[in-house]
């Protein structure tokens, strides 16, 4: 789950972290009475869930309180690789003079967490870690002890941060990698880390993604959750225990077990086809689930074709032939479906579907083919076509 | 011959509930040695025959358990296994799904400090085929014999152990790692198991898109490989940025790819299958040809 910059940049400020003062608007007479409230220059910036904001236009500085309403009306409903902006945070403009870049994440190798800091802030910090990885000073604390002072004060070294803000950024990335602890991030960060021109050092940029798996314990920051556009049939799908991520192909796709159904997407693709999503009805699914799934995947309207791949091992054969009889029952698809069943009551399952209107077959591979040639049927008409 | 699980291996479960109660009796009828369970409050008690207890280190002082399987649901299934590693049982199976990744990231500090092996979590468990079980994977896909196999998957590992079964190629062990990004037993050190296995004939690796985990496998078994390997790696149509069902599985900018993975083994020597279809062919080229 992800925090916008307001929200992760509270959570910051409670740790004791610099940030500027700033308003939420979601009016352009918001934000201009803010600007007046803060006392100018302010920055407007957009708050969305997905990064790049800066280079689409989403941020804008103010000189007077009138042109920081009219960044605000700009930016506001501003279409951001697919998010619309429904609100912008007014910040007091900091006095730069250097910046930094100060991160948090886990790597998964060394299975810890691991402090980043470099003095090449600013936007294109990715750019830096693929092509010039050694300006990036890191640190891999133990969980178990937090990052001690040392270990801050290595990093401000190795990273080069100047002298006389060394103590002060040492501070914030101890403060920092405590948030990061605390609040179940996935990964926190500073981006850009501001040096003033008055040597103080403060937070420009703060963003913060949070373990879903860990918001049971995180109830406030929980509350801050918010659904994504593309994201409502994720969601549906979670609520009902499965998962479904949207592709852009046109080969439904349907199966039990995250390796599994990536290897059917694959064989989709072997095939010479596209998935249209990947879904995972996960283990021991039942009628109700299975007949969820279906629907789910009918509703796109892309769907040519749909494959079905079960290896029953908890999730049983006749389990799933009765939800697919179950969508069958109240409406008959515009799509032809390929099955296959293998594993824990495949046989029963196969008996189940007898008569039904779809294809069986015995291997994935097999299906797979079948399934693409049927999302085609222009192809399908031409005799003798490789598959 | 096997790893990690066999005839000697006395185990006990924690979380004797709906899912954990119906692998017990699973692993019972496989023949593994099922000596105890923990449930907080039913200690002195029996369920299934099974005897229970209040805590794992009393089930470990009167049973002589060496290792547990742990079905706790996620809020306490990392509790669980410090209750485990407490009692710094040998073995720790964790097929629980959904645990918060900053409490794997304290048992993964742990793990280094102290001689227990965790498997999991988010897995489906370790088989030796006539041995022991102890997972929840069905039975019937799998047989004895010289194959050693490590997966990150749950499924798919039983599709490819009865790919390999119908092809006559039995297993020594096949160990289900778990797809979650901070796990027990990466995928480097259970091949290192299998490599030291004088039983494994062939290795036998199934990796997912995301993490390095294979790349450090293919260069481990380039280094100090004992004996041939097949790999495959599911997820190579999936796009950069998207979470395919396992917390692990996830392409992010350069790192992760299928592609990279492929290479790793490529340079290593590793053929790599296309297709789940294909490994039994391959894993019967390494064996004549070794």
């Amino acid at each position: 789950m992800k925090l916008h910059e307001f929200q992760a940049k509270q959570v910051l400020a409670r740790a004791g972290i610099a940030v500027p003062e700033g308003r939420v608007a979601t009016t352009a007479a918001e934000a201009e009475a803010a600007a007046t409230e803060l006392g100018l220059p302010v920055v407007v910036k957009a708050q969305v869930h997905v990064g790049g904001r800066g280079k689409a236009g989403g941020v804008k500085l103010a000189k007077t309180a009138a042109e920081a309403g009219g960044h605000a009306r700009a930016i506001l409903g501003m279409d951001i690789k697919g998010f619309t902006v429904e609100k912008v945070y007014v910040e007091r403009a900091a006095k730069i003079a250097q910046e930094l870049y100060l991160g948090v994440t886990i790597d998964r190798d060394r299975r810890r967490p691991v402090v980043m800091l470099s003095t090449v802030g600013g936007m294109d910090i990715e750019e830096v870690a693929s092509t010039a990885p050694e300006k990036i000073a890191r640190s891999w604390p133990d969980p178990l002890l937090g990052l001690p002072a040392f270990a801050a004060r290595a990093l401000c070294f190795a990273a080069g941060v100047p002298a006389a803000q060394r103590d002060a950024v040492a501070l914030v990335a101890q403060q920092l990698h405590a948030v990061f602890m605390q609040s179940d991030a996935m990964t926190i960060e500073i981006n850009p880390l501001f040096i003033q021109e008055d040597g103080s050092v403060v937070a420009g940029d703060a963003k913060l993604e949070i373990d879903d798996n860990a918001l049971f314990r995180q109830p406030e920051l929980a509350k801050w959750k918010e659904i994504g556009p593309g994201e409502q049939q994720e969601e549906a799908a979670k609520a009902l225990g499965f998962s479904y991520v949207q592709l852009d192909g046109d080969v439904g796709i349907i199966g039990n077990g995250a390796g599994l159904v990536m290897s059917t997407l694959d064989a989709v693709q072997n095939a010479g086809g596209t998935a249209a999503n990947f879904l995972d009805v996960g283990g021991g699914a039942k009628e109700e689930v299975v007949k969820a799934a279906l629907e789910i995947v009918l509703a796109n309207p892309k769907v040519k074709s749909v494959f079905i791949n079960i290896f029953g091992g908890i999730t049983r054969g006749d389990e799933v032939a009765k939800g697919i009889l179950a969508v069958f029952a109240q409406t008959k698809p515009k799509v032809p479906l390929v099955i296959r069943l293998a594993g824990t009551e495949a046989a029963a399952g196969r008996a189940l579907l007898e008569g039904a209107p779809l294809v069986s077959r015995t291997t994935m591979d097999d299906a797979a083919a079948e399934a693409v040639r049927l999302a085609n049927p222009a192809d399908a008409a031409t005799p003798g076509r490789p598959s | 011959m096997s790893v990690l699980v066999g005839k000697d291996t006395r185990l006990i479960v924690q979380g004797l509930g709906r899912e954990g109660a119906f692998h017990a009796g699973r692993m019972r009828e496989y023949g593994t040695q099922v000596v105890g369970a923990t449930k907080p409050g039913k200690g002195g008690t029996t369920q299934d025959a099974i005897a229970l207890f209040d805590t794992v280190a009393q089930a470990v002082a009167a049973t002589g358990a060496n290792a547990t399987i742990i079905f706790v649901p996620p809020s306490g299934a990392a509790d669980a296994i410090l209750e485990a590693l407490d009692s710094s049982l040998p073995l720790v199976v964790a097929i629980t799904e959904n645990i918060a990744v900053h409490e794997m990231l304290r048992v993964a500090s742990l793990l280094e400090k102290g001689r227990s092996v965790l498997i999991g979590p988010n897995c489906p468990g370790l088989i030796s085929p006539g041995a022991a079980k102890v997972g929840i994977m069905p039975a019937e896909n799998f047989s004895a014999g010289p194959v050693g196999f490590v997966s990150r998957s749950g499924t798919l590992t039983y599709e490819i152990a009865d790919l390999l079964t119908q092809a006559g190629l039995g297993q020594t062990t096949c160990i289900g790692i778990g797809g979650d990004p901070i796990i027990g037993l990466p995928t480097p050190d259970a091949v290192r198991y299998l490599n030291e296995d004088p039983a494994t004939e062939v290795i036998v690796i199934v990796g997912e898109i995301g993490g390095s985990s294979e790349e450090r496998a293919a260069e481990y078994m380039r280094a100090y490989g004992k004996k041939p390997a097949v790999a495959f790696i599911a997820g190579r149509s999936a796009p950069p940025g998207k979470r395919m069902g396992h917390a692990g599985a996830i392409v992010s900018g350069n790192s992760g790819t299928a592609q990279s993975k492929v290479a790793a083994f490529e340079a290593a020597g590793i053929r790599v299958a296309n297709a789940p279809s294909e490994i039994p062919g391959l894993v019967k080229k390494a064996l004549a040809g070794r």
